[in-house]
């Protein structure tokens, strides 16, 4: 842990508050490093050097001062691309957004800058964060660092290999059914989705309003949790806001203890359908918990059988309506179709060039979904299975503190392998859905290598608004975790080389 | 488009039912819109009361207004509704060039109040119990131009949107089937529409005035031959903007379906758009029962939740109901029943109700807005709502009568002039040189000029007959060309004659 890049990001600011280095400094070396890496990895879709440098001078003023608004100030950080950011474009992956400047600042970047935390640039995604590899991305897939054969996840895929691949130190991403956790996992990176509420969603591009949350990107668990305390609070501008504070992370996540922790197993996230390789993993972590004094649950949650049934009927029916505003009538692409373009077929047109395959997908399953006639049985059912799993997780949290499962099934999968098989895709997000449908809170940390000497992750819920407890288990687990490898899981990852 | 064939209204209500259904649209004269911050004002410059929520940009998220429901709320207890303890909004998912979402943010099966019911009296003396379904909140979409084409939407070059109405708060309020108003349906329905209109305004929840909007009245009317038990096919009439439109719209659709039905023909379920100019409907758009919204509950938004104790503070703040109210002015105006009928079916209770407030009798208050305004409105095919007359303007004319400044000509002269747009009362009567000769010097020289024309007057009137001096005071008043105030004229001749 010698390399700067390497560092955490707590470490960073520590450095930063005792001068040993500046904000223009590390801005730069994330940029340089940034720049000459992203031609390997595709993680960034823009990257913003003068206005990054800008925020750095700005931060080092502050710092210099003593007026250091965060513990993060000063220390640069990466952004999805489905967040609003005023001086970046932002096209949430897709055509129909090419060259689409925002005249908003989405309420996490507010708060980034606020913090004074220097934004290197825009990450990769799939189109509009649905996919869970980037391949959906309208400008080409990511790259996993650990291999470059291979998905870094999704859809955040640019956001965790700019994080393990040490591009930028923390980024920002969003989690619908998986999206932050997934990624995370088979980068050997930590992703953590908040509850439902606890991070503004104002100028996040919606896919599923009922299932976004806004969350860290990082490569240690305190890290995320100095991420969440930045960006976690009330806004008035998003209704589904939560009013109260959850407390700050970063205290939680220093309680590494994990003495007489409940832990949960979930019955139906601990059998089949896990590679053997993950699921060794898995059982090693357990007896890890045991021997540490911690108590394990065996937790049913039968309604979680029909979680991806659900969900993919809730997240299309929404996403159905929330697309429906890219219409070529008030920003982003306009294709003008041959012959004479009303408004309809201006629309047609222009929703028929800019939007790709698997937005198409989901958007033609919620509109049927959604149909006369057809809204009981799917939607309708849909969120009845919703009340189950909820229901499911209200009995699992009596027994138990937190809930843990494999995140993912396999480790990175190579690119096209599953790309003509939907539901194959699909099944990657079995055990990161549940948390989205019942707006509980989720992390995935390094569980050790697996299939392939490639990362595989371990997922740790907690009840709703029980984000710390979340993070004192973790970071439990994640001590144990280093104290076992003798390093952090990232360490292990090979070193990125430009030919 | 050539008017449809009519059948004779009375021949049509002879051998028809006529059911009819009212939609009334109130938009809210809040200060902000319904889900953003945006200012509520109608007539600014397009597109300047805008933001990235009523724009319907990429990531913006919706915020209740809390005024807005409050003011629904005393809508729907206006109209004796229950009130919703838990509602929701719902999206209307559509397409169209003024909607910026592509859905509108309404309710659907949680409307805010649900089951009233409204007493409304027509001319005949009867009182309807208009059965109330809903009241629910939405928002108004924006406003389209079409440029080229005589302005129509067929054959026009281009269309532009205006945003600025774009998110408006309304509440639409629909009546039940109502059956048995026969020949009275078309005066039943406006009658209805000018009731809600009263009580908008006098909650001051609405600016209510129909000839911007603020009130808009969708008529649906069917027909089905006496006894039969099937309801007829409905069609639903558009831009009736006017009490007069309601009641002719009504009143004309009746007559077409009449015709239509009795020649053997079939009603088309459609939208009918009322032209007001030429006294028809022409054909909109087909509407069937199974236009698919495909709504679903608006996932960014939290359910609206009044309290009980803010539905009854409400309730303590609502003005005096309508059939009330008519009851006490009745009674304090000691108007006969077919008196107050004039002034409740020709719209003007408020108007006088303000007039008397100033200080004006009942019967010249009435006397002036059933009389010379409601004349002058007929002259200029105008509601009397659309003259620039106030009651202030009323009671400054009544009390120049009173101090013998104008007599009733120099009145009626002086109110036309304000009308017209001359000007104030003041500035009016000055203009025109119309205030009465009060100089007694001029006044007396024609006295005893026409005294001395007409001897034998003279004797009547000294030998005691002083009613007699009617002939001289026509005589001096021609003289004055009617700039004098007849009662001092009087006093005058009988001075005049007995000194």
């Amino acid at each position: 842990m010698s390399e700067l890049h390497k560092k955490p990001a707590s470490e960073l600011a520590q450095m930063l508050r005792s001068g040993e280095v500046t904000s223009v400094q590390l801005t730069e070396l994330f940029l340089d490093r940034a720049e000459k890496l992203n031609p390997l990895t595709n993680s960034f879709l823009r990257i913003n050097r003068e206005t990054a440098i800008e925020q750095a001078k700005h931060a080092d003023e502050l710092i210099a001062a003593g007026k250091a608004p965060s513990v993060l100030t000063g220390v640069p950080i990466a952004v999805k691309d489905n967040l609003t950011t005023t001086d970046a474009i932002t096209t949430a992956g897709s055509k129909i957004l090419e060259n689409y400047l925002p005249q908003y600042d989405s309420t996490v970047v507010s708060k980034l800058r606020a913090a004074a935390m220097p934004i290197l640039g825009k990450t990769n995604l799939d189109e509009f964060a649905m996919g869970s590899s980037t391949e959906f991305s309208a400008y080409g897939p990511s790259k996993n660092p650990w291999d470059l054969e291979r998905i870094p996840g999704g859809s955040g895929g640019g956001s965790s290999s700019a994080v393990s691949g040490f591009l930028a130190p923390i980024a920002i991403g969003s989690d619908t059914g998986g999206s932050i956790r997934f990624p995370a996992a088979v980068t050997g990176s930590v992703g953590a989705k908040p509850t439902y509420g606890a991070v503004s969603r104002y100028g996040l591009i919606a896919l599923a309003s009922s299932l976004d949350q806004v969350g860290p990107v990082t490569n240690d668990v305190l890290d995320a949790a100095l991420l969440q305390d930045v960006i976690a609070g009330h806004d008035p501008m998003d209704s589904t806001s939560l009013v109260d504070s959850l407390g700050q992370m970063a205290d939680f996540a220093s309680k590494t203890d994990v003495k007489g922790l409940r832990v949960g197993v979930i019955k139906q996230l601990a059998s089949d359908g896990f590679h053997p390789g993950i699921k060794a993993r898995f059982d090693e972590s357990i007896q890890l918990l045991v021997d540490a004094g911690a108590e394990i649950v065996e937790v049913d949650c039968p309604s979680f059988e029909y979680a991806v049934s659900a969900y993919y009927l809730i997240l299309p029916a929404e996403a159905s309506s929330n697309l429906a505003r890219f219409d070529a009538v008030r920003f982003g692409q306009r294709v003008l179709p041959e012959g004479n373009p009303t408004i309809e077929r201006v629309m047609a047109a222009t929703r028929e060039a800019g939007f790709g395959p698997e937005v198409k997908r989901r958007i033609i399953l919620g509109t049927y979904a959604l149909s006369s006639g057809y809204y009981d049985a799917y939607y309708g059912s849909a969120q009845k299975v919703r009340t189950l799993i909820q229901q499911d997780f209200e009995k699992a949290f009596a027994a138990a503190d937190v809930l843990i499962s494999p995140t993912a099934p396999t480790t990175a999968f190579k690119f096209g392998e599953k790309l003509d098989d939907p539901l194959a895709m699909y099944l990657n997000d079995v055990a990161t859905i549940p948390a989205n449908l019942a707006g509980i809170p989720g992390i995935s940390v390094p569980n050790g290598l697996a299939e392939n000497d490639l990362p595989s992750g371990l997922q740790i819920l907690a009840a709703a608004k029980n984000d710390g407890v979340m993070y004192s288990a973790a970071a439990g687990i994640e001590k144990l975790h280093n104290d076992k490898w003798g390093k952090r899981m990232i360490d292990f990852a090979p070193e990125l080389e430009v030919n | 488009m050539a008017k449809a064939e009519l059948m004779d209204f009375d021949e049509a209500i002879e051998k028809y039912e006529v059911v009819i259904g009212l939609e009334v649209h109130v938009e809210l004269n809040t200060n902000t819109k319904m889900f953003c911050g945006c200012a509520n004002e109608f007539g600014d410059q397009p597109n300047t009361n805008v933001c990235p929520v009523c724009l319907g940009l990429p990531g913006a998220l919706p915020v209740v207004n809390g005024k807005a429901v409050e003011y629904s709320i005393a809508i729907g207890l206006a109209l004796n509704c229950s009130i919703a303890s838990d509602g929701r909004f719902a999206r209307k998912n559509y397409f169209y060039p003024d909607l910026s979402k592509n859905f509108q943010t309404s309710q659907y099966d949680e409307p805010i109040a649900f089951e009233g019911q409204l007493e409304v009296p027509v001319a005949s003396g009867k009182v309807y119990n208009v059965a109330i379904e809903r009241a629910h909140m939405e928002e108004d979409a924006g406003k389209l131009s079409h440029v080229g084409g005589a302005g129509r939407i067929q054959g026009a070059e281009y269309s532009l949107v205006d945003f600025n109405r774009a998110g408006v708060p309304l509440v639409e309020i629909v009546t039940k089937p109502i059956f048995d108003s026969g020949s009275e349906a078309p005066e039943l329905a406006s009658a209805y529409v000018r009731q809600i209109r009263e009580i908008v305004k006098a909650m001051d929840v609405s600016d209510a005035r129909m000839e911007r909007g603020n009130v808009r009245c969708d008529a649906n009317v069917s027909l089905r031959p006496k006894g039969q038990e099937k309801l007829g096919t409905r069609t639903e009439t558009k831009n009736v903007n006017s009490l007069r439109s309601v009641e002719n719209a009504v009143r004309y659709e009746i007559q077409r379906q009449a015709a239509i039905l009795a020649a053997g023909g079939e009603i088309t379920q459609e939208t009918r758009h009322w032209h007001e100019d030429k006294k028809y409907t022409s054909a909109g758009r087909p509407k069937s029962d199974a236009d698919d919204y495909r709504y679903f509950p608006e996932p960014d938004l939290v359910p609206v939740q009044p309290t009980e104790e803010l539905i009854e503070e409400i309730r303590t703040r609502l003005p005096e109901n309508p059939a009330s109210r008519r009851a006490r002015l009745q009674q304090e105006w000691a108007l006969s029943d077919n008196e107050f009928r004039d002034i409740v079916n020709s719209d003007l209770l408020d108007e006088i109700d303000s007039t008397v407030s100033l200080g004006v009798s009942a019967q010249s208050a009435k006397k002036w807005w059933t009389g010379e305004i409601a004349r002058i409105a007929n002259v200029e095919g105008k509601e009397i709502s659309e003259l620039s007359v106030t009651p202030e303007d009323v009671a400054e004319i009544e009390k120049m009568i009173t101090d013998g400044k104008l007599n009733d000509r120099l009145a009626r002269e002086a109110l036309s002039g304000v009308i017209a747009g001359e000007g104030s009362v003041a500035e009016v009567v000055s203009a025109k040189g119309l205030e009465v000769v009060s100089d007694d010097g001029a006044l007396t020289a024609a006295v005893d000029k026409a005294l001395a024309e007409q001897p034998d007057v003279l004797e009547k009137i000294r030998a005691g007959k002083e009613q007699a001096a009617g002939a001289i005071i026509g005589s001096v008043m021609k003289e004055m060309r009617g700039q004098a105030d007849a009662g001092r004229v009087r006093e005058l001749i009988l001075e005049r004659a007995k000194s």
